[in-house]
C-alpha cells in the first residue's frame, strides 16, 4: 500500500521538483504564498471592520460571523502555508486532519452538551440570578 | 514559626526551613534511607569510575534501545515508590478501626493516596509503556532508530524531570492532598494553598511535554520508517497498537496540558476558570480532565494488548488468529475511547439523556475488547503452547482482565454507578484492569524481550515465583475491595468506625504483602539472571522462535540494529523469512549513517525541572533565569551541526563476523 502511494507521489512531484525527497510535503510557489497572504489579510480585515464600525447591530451575530471568518482563516493557512492537500505525505496529512477534526468536534460538542445539562440540573440558582 | 527577613522571600520565595518535614518520623527515616542509599550508589559509581561511561553511553545516548531501557529502569524505581505508598495505605486501613487512629495522620494519608495514583499512572505505567514501545517498535519495523533520536532523549529526561519533582515533594514541602485527578475547588488555591498542588501541576506539565513529544516521534517513526514491503496490514500487531496509542497520546495530552494550565492560572494569577465565583465552573474541569483521562487508560492498555498478541502467536507457534480483526478492534477502540468520558462522572448530575448515551457507548467499547480475548483464545486453540513465563502472564491476564471488564460493564450502567460510584468497588475494578492488564502485560513484555535487550534469558524459577506471588496477591488484595465496595465503603478513607469491616482490610493488606513478595522476586530474578548470564545466554538472537523482525538481528542488537535493511514480504516477516530459508548476507557491508549522542536533552530537561521547582516555591528570579536558560539551550542546540557520523564499514564487518561465529557455534 505504502509503496503504491510512494510511486504515485513520485510522479506527482517529478513535474516541479528536481531531486526532492519523494516522501516530503509539497512546497508552495510564490503565487501560492501571495494568494494565501492576500486571503488572510482580507479575512483578518473584515472582522476588524465589522467590530470597529459596528456594521452588524447584534453583537451575538457579529461574534458568530467572526468565528466563521476564523474558521476560513484556518483553512487558508492549512492550504497555502502548511501545503496540506489530499496527496501530501501519501495522504497521511489529510487523514491526520480528518482525525483531528473528529476529535476536536467530539470534545467541543460533547463538552457543550454535557455542560449545558450539568448547568441546567446542578446550578439552578445561577438561572435565577 | 520563626520570622524570616525580607531578603529571604526574595531569594527563597515561600520556602522556609519549616517546609522540611523534620517532625514526621516516617519521612525522616525514609529520607535517611534514600540519602544513605544514594550516597552508596554515588560512591560505587565513583569507585568503579562509571560516571564517564554512564554519561557517554547512557545519559546522552540517542539510541532508542538505550532510551527504552532507561525508561524501564525509571518505571521500576518509581514502582517501588508507588508500591511503598500502597503498602502504607493498606497498613493504615487494616489497623485504623474503632478509635484506633492508625499510624498515618490524615494530611499525610491524603498525600499518600494522591502520590500513589499520580506515580503509578504517570511515572510507572507510562514509562513502562513508552519504554517497551521505544525499544521494540524500531526493531519490529526494521528501522535503525526512531525518526527524531535527539527528541527521544529529550522526552525521556522530561519524564525524569517530572518524576524528580514528585520525589522532591517527599522531603521538601509536601505533595498534593487532592486525589490523583485534583478536582477543583479542592485543588484551587482557596482550599489547597500549599506547595503540594503546585508540585502536582508542574510535575505533570513537564512530564506531559515529554510524553507528547515521544508520541509525535513514534508516530513519525511508524509512518515513515517501515522496512520496504511492510505495508500497514503487514505491520506487527505490537507496532499497530503502538501507533494507535501514540495517536491517542498526541490527540489527548494537549487537552491535559491545557486543563492543567487553566488550573495553574487559577492558582497563580487569580483567574476563575474552575472556581465557584465570577462564572467559573469546577464541573468544567472534571469534564475536561476526563476527556484526556479516558483515552489515557487506553493509552496504557493498548500497547500491552500488542504485547499479549505477540506473546500469544510466538508461544503458540502460529499466526495470530484474526490479525485483521485485531487491527480493526484496536482502531475502533482508539476512536471510541473519545466517546465514553462521561462515565467517570455519571453522578455529577448531567441527567438521564446524557448518562444513557455515555452508558451505551461504554458498553459498546467492551465489544472490540471482548473480540480481542477471543482472538487470543483462538490463537491458542490447536497451537503448540509453550508455557514459558510470558505465556503465563498472558493466561493470568486473560482471566483477570475478563473479570475486570465485567465489573467495568457493571459500572457502565448509570443506575448501578449511582450505588457503586466512589466506592471501593470502583477501586477494585480499575486495579483489576490496570494490574491484570497493564502490569501483567509489562511483565510479559519484560520477560519476552529481555533476552533481545541483553543477550540472555531471565531466570525462569524466580520469574515463576514472582508470577504466582503477583497473581495470587492481586486476588487476595482486591477481591475484598469488591465486597467492601458492595457494602458501601467509600474510597480514600483513613479510618473506620465499623469493626466488622476490619477483617476484609486485613485480608487486603495481606494480599498487598504477597504482591510485595512478587516485586521482590522480580528484582531477585533480575539479579540472579545477571549472575547466571552465562548459563542463560542466547547466541542465536532468536531464543523464543520469534515471528517478527526484532528476532532477526543479534541479541543485544548492534547500535545500527540491522546491517542491511530487511525486506518484508508477509505478516510475521521473520517467521516467513525462516520458512523460506533466509540466509544472512555475509559480505557487502557499507558504512552506516547514525545520529550522534548529545547532552542537550538532559541539560534542557534539567533546566525545565529547575524552572518547575522555582515556580512551585515562588522563587521568581530562578524561574525566569532557568526558563531563559532553557530557551537559550534549545537555540544553541539548533546551531549544533555536528549531529551525525558514520559507523565505518570495517567496524560493521567486525560486529557481523562476531555474530556469524556465534551463530556457527549455536
Amino acid at each position: 500500500m505504502s509503496q503504491n502511494h510512494a510511486e504515485a507521489h513520485d510522479s506527482h512531484h517529478a513535474g516541479h521538483h528536481d531531486g526532492h525527497d519523494s516522501h516530503g510535503a509539497a512546497h508552495g510557489s510564490l503565487r501560492g504564498y501571495v494568494t494565501g497572504f492576500l486571503l488572510s489579510v482580507v479575512l483578518t480585515a473584515i472582522p476588524f471592520w465589522l467590530v470597529m464600525n459596528g456594521v452588524l447591530a447584534n453583537s451575538t451575530l457579529t461574534a458568530i460571523v467572526i468565528m466563521l471568518f476564523a474558521a476560513a482563516q484556518i483553512v487558508v493557512h492549512m492550504v497555502y502555508f502548511l501545503h496540506m492537500n489530499g496527496r501530501s505525505e501519501g495522504g497521511w496529512t489529510m487523514m491526520a486532519l480528518i482525525f483531528t477534526i473528529v476529535i476536536v468536534a467530539i470534545a467541543l460538542t460533547g463538552s457543550l452538551w454535557v455542560m449545558f445539562h450539568l448547568n441546567a440540573n446542578m446550578m439552578p440558582d445561577l438561572h435565577k440570578m | 514559626m520563626t520570622s524570616y527577613p525580607d531578603w529571604w522571600k526574595l531569594v527563597f520565595g515561600r520556602f522556609t526551613l519549616e517546609a522540611i518535614p523534620y517532625h514526621e518520623p516516617i519521612l525522616i527515616a525514609t529520607f535517611a534511607a534514600v540519602l544513605l542509599g544514594g550516597l552508596a550508589l554515588v560512591a560505587l559509581i565513583s569507585r568503579f569510575k562509571l560516571w564517564g561511561y554512564l554519561w557517554h553511553e547512557w545519559f546522552t545516548s540517542v539510541d532508542h534501545k538505550k532510551i527504552g531501557i532507561m525508561y524501564m529502569i525509571l518505571g521500576v524505581i518509581m514502582l517501588l515508590r508507588g508500591f511503598a505508598d500502597a503498602l502504607m495505605m493498606r497498613g493504615q486501613q487494616a489497623i485504623a478501626f474503632a478509635g484506633n487512629e492508625g499510624y498515618l495522620p490524615p494530611h499525610h494519608y491524603d498525600q499518600i493516596f494522591t502520590a500513589h495514583g499520580v506515580i503509578m499512572i504517570f511515572f510507572v505505567a507510562m514509562p513502562f509503556v513508552t519504554g517497551l514501545m521505544n525499544y521494540v517498535v524500531p526493531l519490529q519495523i526494521g528501522a535503525r532508530d526512531v525518526a527524531f533520536p535527539f527528541l527521544n532523549n529529550f522526552s525521556f529526561w522530561m519524564t525524569v524531570g517530572g518524576a524528580v519533582l514528585v520525589m522532591a515533594s517527599l522531603f521538601i514541602g509536601e505533595f498534593a492532598k487532592v486525589g490523583w485527578l485534583a478536582y477543583p475547588p479542592l485543588s484551587g488555591v482557596a482550599y489547597s494553598p500549599g506547595v503540594g498542588m503546585d508540585y502536582y501541576l508542574w510535575a505533570l506539565q513537564i512530564a506531559g511535554i515529554g510524553t507528547t513529544l515521544s508520541g509525535v516521534n513514534l508516530i513519525a517513526t511508524i509512518v515513515k520508517m517501515r522496512a520496504p514491503g511492510m505495508d500497514l496490514m503487514k505491520m506487527p500487531i505490537f507496532t499497530w497498537t503502538s501507533l494507535c496509542t501514540n495517536v491517542l497520546i498526541v490527540a489527548t495530552f494537549p487537552i491535559l496540558a491545557a486543563t492543567l494550565a487553566l488550573l495553574t492560572l487559577d492558582r497563580y494569577v487569580g483567574t476563575n476558570f474552575f472556581t465557584n465565583d465570577l462564572g467559573g465552573n469546577p464541573m468544567m474541569y472534571v469534564n475536561l480532565i476526563w476527556i484526556w483521562g479516558h483515552p489515557e487508560v487506553y493509552i496504557l492498555i493498548l500497547p500491552l494488548f500488542g504485547v499479549y498478541s505477540e506473546v500469544a502467536s510466538t508461544f503458540c507457534g502460529k499466526r495470530l488468529f484474526g490479525y485483521a480483526s485485531m487491527v480493526y478492534a484496536t482502531v475502533v477502540i482508539t476512536i471510541l475511547s473519545y466517546l465514553v468520558w462521561l462515565h467517570h462522572f455519571f453522578t455529577m448530575g448531567s441527567g438521564a439523556s446524557v448518562n444513557s448515551f455515555f452508558g451505551i457507548t461504554t458498553m459498546i467499547i467492551s465489544i472490540p475488547t471482548g473480540a480481542k480475548i477471543f482472538n487470543w483464545l483462538f490463537t491458542m486453540y490447536r497451537g503448540r503452547i509453550r508455557f514459558e513465563l510470558p505465556m503465563m502472564w498472558l493466561l493470568a491476564f486473560m482471566i483477570t482482565f475478563v473479570i475486570g471488564g465485567m465489573t467495568g460493564v457493571m459500572l457502565a450502567v448509570p443506575p448501578a454507578d449511582f450505588v457503586l460510584h466512589n466506592s471501593l468497588f470502583l477501586i477494585a475494578h480499575f486495579h483489576n484492569v490496570i494490574i491484570g492488564g497493564v502490569v501483567f502485560g509489562v511483565f510479559a513484555g519484560i520477560a519476552y524481550w529481555f533476552p533481545k535487550a541483553f543477550g540472555f534469558k531471565l531466570d525462569p524459577f524466580w520469574g515463576h515465583l514472582s508470577f504466582w506471588f503477583w497473581v495470587v496477591g492481586f486476588y487476595v488484595a482486591f477481591m475484598p475491595l469488591y465486597i467492601l465496595g458492595l457494602m458501601g465503603v467509600t474510597r480514600r478513607l483513613s479510618r473506620f468506625e465499623d469493626p466488622s469491616l476490619q477483617i476484609w482490610f486485613v485480608i487486603a493488606a495481606f494480599g498487598a504483602v504477597l504482591i510485595a513478595f512478587g516485586i521482590l522476586c522480580f528484582l531477585i530474578q533480575i539479579g540472579v539472571s545477571i549472575l547466571r548470564r552465562e548459563q542463560l545466554r542466547d547466541t542465536t538472537g532468536d531464543p523464543w522462535d520469534g515471528r517478527t523482525l526484532e528476532w532477526s538481528t543479534s541479541s543485544p542488537p548492534p547500535a545500527y540494529n540491522f546491517a542491511f535493511t530487511p525486506i518484508a514480504h508477509d505478516l510475521d516477516s521473520w517467521a516467513d523469512m525462516k520458512k523460506r530459508g533466509y540466509q544472512r548476507p555475509l559480505t557487502g557491508y557499507r558504512p552506516i549513517h547514525m545520529p550522534k549522542n548529545t547532552g542537550a536533552g538532559l541539560i534542557i530537561a534539567g533546566l525545565a525541572t529547575i524552572c518547575g521547582f522555582a515556580l512551585i516555591w515562588y522563587i521568581w528570579w530562578l524561574a525566569a533565569l532557568s526558563f531563559v536558560a532553557a530557551i537559550a539551550a534549545v537555540i544553541i542546540h539548533t546551531f549544533n551541526y555536528d549531529r551525525d557520523f558514520h559507523i565505518p564499514a570495517d567496524e560493521v564487518v567486525r560486529a557481523e563476523e562476531a555474530r556469524t561465529q556465534l551463530l556457527g557455534r549455536a
